[in-house]
């Protein structure tokens, strides 16, 4: 028995165990090792300013602006005048007890916020009384300032990094600032810059004894860069102020680039009220409105049924798959019947009664029999409903609906293109085109949001094909070249369908839905959608009111702009999308609304449509009071 | 028997003295960086922690010499005295004791404080070499294993009444030489067996472990029986039913022992080691310091005096228990693995001459010395490297202390003046 070997070997295994494990710590670890894990060693930040945000104009949308926090140290505060200080300060005595408690709680030797910023005026007085009492003082922060009341929602806004984050994040330490929405949130990364570090030698009570290792880890901030934004903010200024008093998103976009030209939801608020003191009380109002939802981008995320709109895709993929062609016509007898049972029946407003319709009429008419006979001819071409869904669908999404677009830009919704398994899996018997025929009119469950209609326009627009639309042009004034948005995306329908389409769109501006809209001298292209839409109130189906949709570009040659509009509740596209339009139109194109449509423009701006929407939720606050 | 020749010097094994003056002399540098100030420049500053142990360190002097003067047949013929004296001593503490950090461990003489159990360690190994290599002693024996068990135990169980569990521990140290002096080997089997399973109750909890024990133990019984038909059954079937009965207590009673003999501060220990439990500012403050002390140190370390941890005086304990880390940091991971080689070299060079003993309570009290030496270094360096639990005990020779420098003085200078003897001794 070699039991005098036993001590032997454990001791070497010991000392290769003991070796091995301070390779480990001092060389594997040691690697990579940061002196931010050395309790010897504290860090301060050098936070470089922020990059500023310019329209495509070269207009300022986003700077910078100082504040002054008033700071506490308990440890060193000595017994002062409270009455005279809460009066300096302008706050209650029961605040005072209140916030210096809190802040001897976090930490007795560390400065924490005592009064967030301060008013500019407030600051110049303070500075000079606060020097009498000790352990307050006065630090400087950097917020945001936007000097245009315009855009909060493509903006976005900063807030305080948590702890949550900043565990996630290690670039972050909790209270930091980061882009919380909107192009803050989206290229924080350029706009934040990088902070400068600098390594401090301590002692264990926390007496800075001078750098760290001659200053060997210090880095130097890198200033965040400045952004330019596609936008161009008098347009985006001027839709909001059209869209005051009414609910819904317009998305214009410049299609020869796929630039987003303005992106607005209504209601909307002013991005100055998420900066300064009344930050938090503000940010309360409008998170917590849940009625108008002026922090919902209804732009990027509102998926609504298109409506009529979506008869020029129907038409696009008929034409493309040979269902018809420009000579093509149909009857309409006030309707379409799509079944034997009397309700069966989709009615038709185009009030051409019992002649022969051909495309450009269809579309410059919005005939829904035209349509309904279209999509049904799509989905059973080939007698396989499934399969003639599957095909449709495939053209469909070739245009960027039914899924989310790839902008820049945090927010966005897919909604909904349906194929044949998404019926197979809802329908327990034999469907058909007719089963699924509100498709044919923009009904039924298709939905898209009001940005991928634009594209969607823009991509007829351009005959064929569309950039992913993007709201950032420049960096540090240097133009983008991301292939997602340089690259044109072709779509799978043949530039020459596109010809009778656009011949249709300019013929609705001319003498179809749109002609009470339009413009002179300026050849638009378009197409009205009014789109039924529901609501379920306790248990039941209430048909409200139906949204007003257009969507549009102009000019006829070399298109400038290309939009989408939704107004929720508005009625027919005719009488509210319309007129929008060719306002915002001719503001791109000529920069102002000549006399001749001042009236237009007039009734638009009188127009409110907060009367319907309070009935909207009357009813069912009705319904939860019980004794109304 | 010869005479003994007169000069000592030339017969003791001067590579364990140059080992013991290497290990003390870095330490006392290590322990002048860890607790020098910017105020106190003088080394022989008796204020300072460094110029105490310069104090002490000078005062080995005598001690070793005299020691090495004495005749090694002393130590043999005295080890029974000095056994009871230590037991007396250790008795003494509870009515004269200074309590320091909760445990009356310390005899207090005005300026400076002794710690018997440092001293107790190196009689007792006295005493088990007196007793193991007695003439008629075979360990195999029940009743010779008792007595040598009491002899052990009785200091280390005094100990842990102090309260001082981490020095009370050391005694475990003894198994290695009744190892080696031929206590059955089942002892090993099944200590090794019970620490295993004792981690792993903690670990994975008590109910899981014991049915995959259990299991595991009749898959083998049938493997067994498999292989050896009726024949096993009939002869070892108690032997069976008494390893499923041990193995069930003892899980239940590790389980017990962990949730109520233990101090939440025990298991916390435990706990944070075995990665259940994080905790790096309260109970794991001392280790994740340390850790990251020692990993700032790197390839060859920020060099004397410029290590800013030990100097801004993060590790707490860092002059005592915590010594090590100051290697690591300031003489990074060369530093720290030359120590750890001088640890190995020693203990090599302690059993390679008890091996070489032809007197059986040399061999013995050699192997007890190693035995000490080697627990003290695990458990200490394990602890600092964060690879076993907080136990405070002090790194031998290393540490900031006057007790536990003598204690180990006398340990280790009792062996090099048996050794010098050896050759005469038939």
């Amino acid at each position: 028995m070699q039991r005098k070997f036993l001590l032997n070997f454990l001791i070497t295994l010991v000392g290769i165990v003991f070796i091995g494990r301070l390779f480990y710590l001092q060389i594997g670890r040691g690697k990579n090792y940061d002196p931010i894990h050395n309790a010897a060693v504290k860090i301060e930040y050098d936070y470089p300013e922020r990059g500023y945000v310019y329209d495509r104009n070269g207009k300022l949308l986003v700077a910078n602006q100082l504040s002054y926090d008033v700071m506490v140290q308990p440890d060193q505060v000595k017994p002062l005048d409270t009455l005279e200080f809460c009066n300096l300060l302008k706050i209650s005595k029961e605040v005072f007890i209140k916030r210096f408690k809190k802040a001897r709680n976090y930490a007795s030797y560390l400065p924490s916020v005592f009064l967030k910023q301060l008013a500019k005026e407030d600051f110049a007085f303070l500075q000079e009384k606060l020097h009498k009492y000790n352990g307050f003082f006065i630090q400087k922060r950097i917020i945001r300032e936007y000097p245009i009341n315009a855009a909060a929602n493509v903006l976005g806004y900063i807030g305080e990094v948590n702890e949550i984050l900043a565990k996630k994040n290690k670039y972050y330490q909790p209270g930091e600032l980061i882009g919380r929405d909107g192009i803050e949130r989206q290229y924080e990364n350029y706009l934040r810059g990088n902070k400068g570090k600098k390594y401090l030698q301590r002692n264990n009570l926390n007496k800075i004894t001078g750098s760290y290792l001659n200053g060997k880890y210090d880095t130097l901030p890198e200033n965040g860069k400045d952004l330019t934004l596609t936008l161009d903010i008098d347009l985006q200024r001027y839709a909001q102020k059209l869209m005051s008093g009414k609910r819904g998103g317009i998305v214009a976009i410049e299609p020869s680039s796929g630039e987003i030209l303005a992106l607005v939801t209504a209601p909307t608020y002013n991005p100055n009220m998420l900066v300064g003191r009344k930050r938090s009380k503000n940010s309360t109002i409008l998170f917590n409105d849940n009625i108008s939802k002026p922090s919902y981008d209804r732009g990027l995320l509102a998926a609504y049924a298109p409506g009529s709109p979506f008869k020029l895709m129907n038409a696009l993929v008929g034409l493309q798959e040979n269902i018809i062609d420009e000579q093509t016509s149909f009857k309409c007898y006030g309707g379409y019947k799509y079944g034997n049972r009397k309700e069966e029946f989709m009615k038709c407003h185009c009030e051409i009664y019992g002649k022969p319709i051909k495309l450009k009429t269809a579309i410059s008419k919005s005939c829904n029999t035209y349509f309904s006979n279209t999509y049904k001819r799509i989905i059973e071409k080939n007698n396989n409903a499934s399969e003639g869904l599957d095909n449709w669908q495939k053209h469909v999404l070739s245009f960027g609906l039914g899924n989310y677009l790839g902008y820049d830009l945090p927010a966005g919704s897919p909604g909904l293109i349906p194929n044949g398994k998404y019926y197979d899996d809802r329908i327990n018997y034999k469907w058909n085109g007719s089963t699924i025929i509100s498709n044919a009119i923009g009904q039924g469950e298709i939905l898209t949001t009001p940005i991928q209609l634009a594209n969607f326009t823009a991509a007829i627009a351009n005959k064929g094909y569309f950039y992913t639309p993007h709201i950032l042009k420049k960096v540090d004034n240097k133009s983008i070249d991301l292939p997602n948005f340089t690259i044109a995306k072709q779509t799978s329908i043949d530039k020459k369908h596109f010809l009778p389409v656009i011949e249709a769109m300019h013929e609705v501006f001319k003498t179809g839905t749109g002609k009470w809209s339009q413009v002179k001298g300026i050849e638009i292209c378009g197409k009205t959608g009014t789109s039924e839409n529901f609501a379920k109130i306790e248990g039941q189906k209430i048909q409200l009111p139906d949204h007003s949709i257009l969507v549009a570009f102009a000019p006829k040659e070399n298109p400038k702009i290309a939009l989408a509009i939704f107004v929720e509740n508005g009625g027919y596209g005719s009488t509210i999308a319309a007129p929008i339009t060719s306002l915002l139109i001719e503001k791109y194109l000529k920069g102002t609304i000549s006399k001749a449509y001042k009236y237009r423009e007039q009734h638009i701006l009188n127009l409110s449509l907060q009367d319907i929407y309070d009935k909207l939720h009357q009813k069912p606050e009705e319904i939860a009071s019980g004794t109304k | 028997m010869r005479q003994e020749r007169n000069n000592i010097f030339a017969e003791i094994d001067w590579i364990l003295v140059f080992l013991f003056i290497t290990l003390v002399g870095f330490g006392w540098i290590n322990i002048y960086a860890a607790s020098k100030t910017e105020e106190n420049l003088q080394i022989l500053d008796f204020s300072t922690k460094y110029g105490k142990q310069i104090i002490w360190i000078t005062l080995s002097i005598p001690l070793i010499v005299l020691i090495l003067f004495l005749n090694s047949k002393f130590y043999e013929y005295f080890s029974v005295v000095f056994y009871v004296i230590s037991l007396f001593v250790l008795l003494l503490l509870f009515p004269l004791g200074k309590e320091i950090n909760g445990a009356k461990s310390w005899f207090n003489f005005g300026a400076m404080s002794l710690q018997p159990s440092e001293f107790v360690k190196a009689f007792t190994a006295l005493a088990v070499a007196k007793l193991l290599s007695e003439r008629q002693y075979n360990l195999k024996l029940i009743k010779n294993q008792v007595k040598v068990f009491i002899i052990i135990f009785a200091p280390a169980f005094l100990i842990t009444l102090q309260p001082d569990a981490g020095s009370a521990l050391i005694y475990l140290a003894f198994f290695f030489v009744l190892n080696r002096e031929g206590l059955s080997l089942s002892y090993t089997v099944f200590g090794t067996l019970f620490i295993l399973i004792f981690i792993l109750t903690i670990f994975f909890g008590y109910l899981s472990i014991l049915l995959f024990l259990l299991t595991l133990i009749t898959l083998a019984v049938f493997y067994a029986i498999y292989k050896g038909g009726k024949r096993f059954i009939r002869f070892s079937w108690y032997k069976v039913m008494a390893i499923y009965l041990i193995t069930t207590l003892f899980t239940f009673g590790t389980n017990f022992t962990y949730n109520e003999v233990f101090k939440q501060h025990h298991r916390d220990r435990f706990e944070i080691l075995l990665g259940l439990k994080t905790d790096t500012k309260n109970i794991g403050y001392n280790s994740h310091q340390s850790e990251l002390t020692i990993s700032s140190g790197g390839w060859s370390g920020k060099g004397f005096l410029k290590g800013d941890i030990t100097k801004g005086d993060f590790v707490p304990e860092q002059h005592t228990d915590y010594i090590f880390s100051t290697v690591g940091e300031e003489w990074g991971f060369l530093g720290s693995s030359f120590v750890i080689l001088l640890f190995m070299l020693l203990l090599y060079r302690i059993i390679y001459l008890a091996e070489t003993h032809t007197n059986k309570f040399g061999r013995i009290y050699g192997y007890a010395v190693a035995s000490i030496l080697f627990f003290h270094v695990i458990i200490n360096i394990g602890m600092v490297i964060g690879l076993l639990p907080t136990v405070g005990i002090p790194l031998p020779f290393f540490s900031y202390g006057g007790s536990s420098l003598w204690g180990f003085t006398i340990l280790l200078f009792i062996f090099i003046r048996l050794d010098a003897h050896k050759n005469y001794d038939w």
